[in-house]
């Protein structure tokens, strides 16, 4: 008798646990194994828009923002600078604001800025770009999940589908890239090899 | 719209369409006349000005975003009028500017410039200020920007 009121805590302890482990198990992970080809297709899809010039243009692989559908090197010696927003005094929102600017025609929106050199996808293949997309120590710890909410809902990211004139949007609509990330995300989130 | 914000320390209340230009506020409800317009595309630098202490084209600056903000102008630089800013002194003594139109920007630019960089070389300030001069006195501006850091300098360890 006096043994198994020592062993109640225990007892409690155990339950806890199991229903700890049932509970976080039972959660279904955004991630399932699906159909890894689904993915790569989708992918694809997701290619597209991130190798556009309204992506990629602020994801250099060096320390020059470009500018423009055809990409050409950000001018007045605009550089990346200590916090990817270009140097001490003349920063990207000296000129870019929170929005387009309609009289200058300056773009802007939120957080205006180079994404981190860890980030820098001009020149890398498929695979390449799917593994950095991919790897926490260059995404900002981003998992898969974060990654698709930050591409699906980041007002900066948004911005490439109201880019303002003169300025081509991405050539997948912004429904249609939000769907391909959802399939991507539900099939495994693979990227090529 | 009514925006509220700070000019050169004072309060004040502007009844305007909140994307008009803050530079157009500035010169023509406020009159204040330091701040230039230029090429109009927050390119050359003539409608600089500080917003919360942050170098700002005021041309591509929709006036709305100046709420409860604090601006400066050429004007406010100075803590008063008995006292000269190091760069309004240093753009006398260098004799800086020739018909003068874009100085207040590049002074403003330089203010920033030693406040973030206290001895700034000749690529510090080639690399910091990217304002245009078309009577082209850049290098008296250079010279005056290093004369307005050994100023500020000199203010600093005298107090």
């Amino acid at each position: 008798m006096n043994n198994m009121r020592h062993k109640k805590p225990l007892l409690v302890l155990l339950i806890m646990a199991t229903v700890f482990f049932i509970c976080n198990t039972t959660e279904s992970p955004a991630i399932t194994e699906g159909d890894p080809q689904k993915a790569l297709e989708a992918f694809a899809t997701i290619s597209k828009v991130l190798r556009s010039p309204r992506c990629i243009n602020c994801h250099p692989s060096d320390n020059v923002p470009r500018v423009g559908d055809d990409s050409h090197e950000h001018l007045f010696g605009v550089v990346r600078g200590a916090a990817d927003h270009n140097g001490p005094v003349q920063k990207c929102a000296t000129c870019h604001q929170n929005e387009n600017n309609a009289y200058t025609r300056i773009p802007g929106a939120p957080h205006w800025g180079l994404a981190p050199i860890g980030m820098g996808w001009q020149g890398l293949s498929d695979a390449q770009l799917g593994q950095t997309l991919l790897d926490t120590s260059r995404n900002g710890n981003r998992s898969p999940e974060a990654l698709v909410e930050h591409m699906s809902h980041d007002a900066l990211v948004l911005w490439a589908w109201d880019p303002g004139e003169g300025r081509t949007p991405p050539p997948v609509p912004l429904d249609e890239f939000r769907a391909a990330l959802q399939t991507w995300l539900e099939n495994g989130a693979t990227v090529p090899e | 719209m009514k925006i509220n914000f700070k000019i050169n320390g004072k309060a004040v209340s502007v009844d305007v369409d909140a994307d008009t230009p803050l530079l157009w506020v500035v010169r023509d409800e406020l009159k204040l006349k330091a701040t230039k317009y230029g090429c109009g595309r927050a390119m050359c630098g003539a409608c600089s000005l500080h917003v919360d202490g942050e170098l700002t084209r005021s041309c591509s600056f929709p006036v709305k975003f100046a709420e409860g903000k604090e601006v400066t102008t050429l004007e406010g630089l100075s803590p008063n009028e008995e006292e000269l800013h190091p760069v309004q002194q240093a753009w006398m003594e260098e004799n800086v500017p020739q018909c003068g139109y874009c100085q207040p920007g590049f002074m403003m630019a330089a203010a920033k410039l030693i406040k973030e960089i206290d001895n700034p070389s000749t690529e510090d300030i080639k690399a910091n200020i990217s304002n245009i001069c078309r009577c082209g006195t850049h290098p008296r501006i250079i010279k005056a920007i290093k004369r307005a850091a050994q100023i500020q300098q000199s203010k600093t360890s005298s107090l």
